[in-house]
């Protein structure tokens, strides 16, 4: 049955009008948890507001159990679901980089967006500089392409890495979101600030 | 309403707990209807090439990333999935905030802050993150979010470094925050 694009079920243009309404329900999400606000999500690392940790991570389980679930009742399946592919290094010194970013900007792309739809001006500002970003490294490809293609791991996912079955895998890592969201609202409490 | 009698009254979040339920449904939805994640620096991206091969051709043929991009997006970069998925965020927000009653022009920052040094961080902010998310092939909602939801190992990887270096600098940064 699923994914209904790859298994033509839908068309093309069907799948870009559906790719309109997902955003809708990402934004509309994104918003009313508070991820419009550069202060809520920078609170996450100094530990007086945990929103992005608790979203992110009960987004991230709902998500892992709904594909085994669907894959169980053959509802999906997950050979034709894009898993994305692992290059080692260029995931480790971008991630470091989009880290930079966060902690100094205040957003990612996703709650930049956001932000500058309910007219967050900061956010239009990191916009501006997203695009001015992905324009550099654009120009600077040339030197950067055996780097950005090197230390290719192929397609692994967790489990495989780990040599686990994807159950155990997707159970260890509720019982650490658990841990983590018991860290959050300890940290929430032990570190308030004022709102502005 | 009450709107006019106290302005500055505004409408809360969402529990948080509940917006993670809400948004693994669409990212689940994204999966079943369409094979593939959530994202947002992938939109940017072809605006980015999108503007080059408009403002400057000759430019876009003669150089690698825009002549890789555009051979393997034959339709043009503006008819991706991720465009269409970012116009809806932006749709998305726009209600959010209407409904909560949060629509204001703003800059946001501590009020130990002035808003020029705010806008000046944010600049930096996004040039380094829209660098990271070529480099690292998407940001936090298509390479950690959406990863993390295949179990990709790539995505835990996204994941961890983003979260763990803007932790590592927190200190540095403390000012601009707390």
């Amino acid at each position: 049955m699923g994914p209904l694009i790859v298994n033509e079920i839908i068309s093309q243009n069907t799948n870009f009008f559906l790719a309109f309404i997902i955003g809708i329900g990402f934004g509309f999400v994104l918003e009313s948890s508070g991820f419009s606000s550069s202060r809520k999500l920078a609170g996450m690392f100094y530990g007086y507001d945990t929103v992005v940790l608790k979203v992110f991570f009960t987004a991230a389980i709902v998500a892992m159990l709904g594909m085994l679930f669907m894959s169980l009742f053959n509802w999906i399946d997950l050979d034709l679901v894009y898993i994305n592919p692992t290059y080692l290094w260029s995931t480790i010194i971008g991630g470091a980089i989009m880290g930079a970013g966060f902690i100094t900007g205040g957003f990612c792309p996703g709650t930049s967006f956001c932000a500058a739809s309910i007219g967050k001006i900061d956010a239009m500002f990191f916009i501006g500089g997203m695009f001015l970003g992905v324009f550099l490294f654009a120009e600077a490809y040339p030197l950067l392409e055996d780097f950005y293609k090197g230390s290719f791991k192929g397609i692994p996912t967790l489990s495989e890495a780990m040599g686990l079955k994807d159950g155990i895998v997707v159970l260890g890592i509720i019982v650490a979101a658990l841990g983590m969201f018991w860290v959050g609202e300890w940290a929430e409490k032990k570190f308030p600030q004022k709102e502005y | 309403m009450s709107k006019s009698e106290n302005p500055t009254k505004k409408m809360r979040y969402i529990n948080p707990y509940l917006g993670g339920v809400l948004l693994g449904i669409v990212l689940l939805a994204a999966n079943f209807i369409s094979g593939r994640g959530l994202g947002a620096s992938g939109a940017a991206k072809s605006t980015i090439v999108a503007t080059v091969n408009t403002v400057a051709p000759g430019h876009a043929e003669n150089t690698a990333f825009f002549k890789e991009y555009n051979e393997s997006h034959p339709e043009g970069p503006m008819k991706a999935w991720l465009v269409f998925q970012m116009l809806g965020v932006i749709v998305g927000a726009f209600i959010s905030g209407a409904v909560f009653n949060r629509l204001k022009f703003k800059v946001e920052h501590s009020p130990k802050i002035t808003s020029r040094r705010r806008i000046i961080f944010a600049v930096i902010g996004g040039i380094l993150f829209g660098f990271g998310s070529q480099l690292g092939r998407g940001c936090t909602s298509g390479s950690a979010l959406s990863g993390m939801a295949v179990m990709s190992l790539g995505g835990f990887i996204s994941m961890a470094f983003i979260f763990g270096t803007a932790f590592v600098l927190a200190w540095f940064f403390r000012k601009n925050w707390i």
